[in-house]
């Protein structure tokens, strides 16, 4: 009770393309307290940007459909919400920073206007009080803000992801969510806006769902992390308990998988096999395809959520025994 | 060194309505045969551009590049159609570097057409499925297309057309990049297994720095079309001398929870390449940069045993 902002229950989500029922999100269950930062993290496929999107009601219907669950922010059922209402919702309680910020903002604007939008869009003042608004946005996220005329164009990706930011931050959300933030820049520049971002968090108190791969990003700004394979979360806990101690065969998979900067390998260990086909998941367990640990119990059901520890969750019926240090 | 490969003072040079942009500028390097040259660097520094103009796909604008001893800066077409069975490329896009109207037999197999290095249709049958097994592909896929396969299965099409005529030298472009991170270790082990088994030789580009430590021998960083350092992998890791591999170095993330190291943050953005002054190219974003830096580009120079950097102050940091 109390704190949390985001209850995510049980949600579903399909598309259905050409007769085919594609399992994007089955059964995924989150939450996020006020002020926490968690960490989203699964390969292409997993679902994680179908899950953000669901949040934001963006799920393009047809063909994509909630088809169970409930998505509480604040308490509220964000899925009963009407459009209307919902677009008083994104940009002011909820905001998302997209991936790709070279295809994000509008090429034709400036892209001091495309924050001062979001401004007018969400709170009353005038336009002149928007633009002193979006010129401070600007400044905050590390812009110069005589740059305010300029257009997307003329900034390099970095720059325009840090508009982006400026974008989502400028009603003072509740609840930010970044998908990829920074999969798309180099690595120093990746470092600035993690930094940037890790700042603002701070500073305005917003909680935030970061969606990525990069289990290193994670490591760098989140308290929580969930693993998402297949549609479902197998994994959930502290950064610092999933990441000493990882228990589901496919997050173990996935760290001894990585070639690490301070430890020496000769051969990394991959994971055998791919993803299945979210249109022709298999029975059961979604991973037992490719896990090492599989029994018969493992084809016939999935397996729920078990509790290893206070606050670490794992999805799995054979969880590998004494937890290992990596 | 056996040296396979190397170049020496390489440039290349795009022309543009805004001055002459320096993609590549006055690079050299050598390669040893059956080893791994990694050449890291982030976007725009110019290491595609470097690896394509090694295999004549851009044409060198100045410097001269040598394989196996002989110069083939200027090579005839004819020398270098008998060379690319030799020299050959693994790009780094699965999905927009294959023909997506071949199948995956027709896509491994077009090589042995090209060079007609075949004596019969049984012969090509056969070559085209071994080499399927070679690098993983299932037997079953040789009539699929590449739109029904993953990123990972669409590169190992991409590497099985670069061995077929088994070449010595490959220049492996972002190989992994735009995989999966559970395909990227299966097609990095393939890549080894390979070059042990079939004595290849690598330049191994890429931006990411745990996979280039992984797989390579040597190390070579690339910044705005210069060679900042360069030194054995191993080395390069555990002593840095030039502030930018400190900065990339230190900014990739770290999933050690303990002894995270202090990021350094680079100010400000990169300077453009079209017309570079004549300067050292980092200074204006290092911390540690002076008069010298912005008035003399520095060249590289040995400051241990096999290991080369280009900074006027790199005494500082030994």
């Amino acid at each position: 009770m109390g704190d949390k902002l985001l209850e995510i229950d049980n949600l579903t989500v399909h598309y259905e393309v050409n007769n085919v029922v594609v399992e994007a999100v089955t059964g995924l269950s989150l939450d996020i307290d006020n002020g926490e930062t968690i960490g989203l993290v699964g390969e292409t496929g997993a679902g994680k940007t179908t899950t953000a999107l669901a949040v934001l009601g963006l799920i393009p219907d047809p063909p994509g459909r909630v088809v169970g669950g409930e998505i509480r922010f604040e308490g509220q059922n964000l899925l009963g919400k009407s459009s209307r209402q919902m677009r008083s919702i994104r940009g002011s309680a909820i905001s998302m920073v997209f991936q790709d910020p070279m295809t994000s903002l509008n090429p034709v604007i400036p892209v001091g206007d495309q924050i001062m939008e979001v401004i007018l869009l969400h709170e009353k003042m005038s336009k002149a009080q928007a633009a002193v608004k979006a010129q401070q946005m600007l400044e905050l996220v590390g812009i110069p803000a005589n740059r305010y005329p300029e257009y997307p164009h003329q900034f390099s990706g970095g720059m325009k992801q840090r508009v982006m930011i400026a974008c989502a931050l400028a009603c003072n959300p509740r609840l930010l969510i970044a998908d990829e933030p920074t999969t798309a820049l180099d690595v120093t520049i990746q470092a600035q806006v993690l930094e940037l971002m890790g700042n603002l968090k701070r500073e305005f108190d917003t909680a935030m769902l970061l969606i990525t791969h990069d289990l290193g990003v994670v490591a760098d700004i989140c308290e929580k992390v969930a693993v998402m394979y297949a549609g479902t979360i197998v994994e959930r806990g502290t950064v610092r308990n999933v990441y000493r101690f990882p228990r589901h065969p496919y997050t173990r998979g996935l760290f001894k998988s990585l070639p690490h900067l301070d430890v020496d390998t000769d051969r990394l260990t991959p994971i055998p096999g791919s993803m299945p086909d979210p249109s022709n998941l298999p029975p059961g367990c979604p991973f037992f395809p490719r896990c090492t640990f599989h029994t018969a119990e493992c084809e016939a059901g999935r397996p729920g959520l078990v509790e290893v520890s206070p606050g670490h969750v794992v999805a799995c019926f054979n969880i590998p025994e004494a937890p290992v240090e990596l | 060194m056996d040296c396979l490969l190397s170049v020496k003072d390489l440039s290349k040079y795009f022309p543009t309505k805004d001055g002459m942009l320096h993609a590549v500028d006055r690079v050299s390097l050598e390669v040893g045969r059956g080893k791994t040259l990694g050449v890291v660097g982030e976007s725009g520094c110019g290491k595609s551009t470097l690896g394509r103009v090694i295999l004549h796909l851009l044409t060198p604008t100045a410097g001269r590049i040598f394989y196996e001893g002989e110069d083939i800066t200027d090579v005839s077409r004819a020398r270098l159609h008998k060379l690319r069975r030799e020299m050959q490329i693994i790009f780094q896009d699965p999905f927009s570097s294959i023909d997506p109207r071949m199948s995956v037999r027709e896509l491994i197999g077009e090589p042995l057409d090209i060079y007609r290095a075949c004596n019969s249709r049984q012969e090509y049958d056969d070559r085209v499925a071994q080499m399927m097994e070679t690098v993983g592909l299932a037997a079953r896929l040789e009539n699929a297309f590449p739109h029904e396969l993953d990123g990972g299965r669409r590169q190992r099409i991409g590497i099985g057309r670069a061995l077929m005529l088994s070449p010595k030298f490959i220049v492996c472009d972002e190989p992994v990049s735009a995989l999966d991170v559970s395909i990227q270790a299966q097609i990095l082990n393939l890549l080894q297994d390979l070059q042990a088994q079939m004595h290849l030789t690598y330049i191994f580009i890429s931006h990411n720095l745990s996979v280039v430590r992984h797989i390579s021998d040597e190390i070579a960083v690339m910044y705005l079309g210069v060679i900042v350092e360069k030194a054995g992998s191993k080395r390069l890791f555990e002593h840095q001398y030039h502030p930018y591999t400190q900065a990339l170095l230190s900014a990739i993330p770290r999933i050690a929870l303990d002894n995270r190291p202090e990021r350094i943050i680079l100010r400000k953005e990169l300077v453009s390449p079209i017309n570079p002054p004549h300067a050292c190219r980092f200074a204006p974003r290092c911390n540690y940069a002076c008069d010298r830096c912005f008035a003399e580009p520095p060249e590289l120079v040995e400051m241990a045993p096999g290991h080369f950097v280009a900074c006027h102050l790199a005494d500082q940091f030994a």
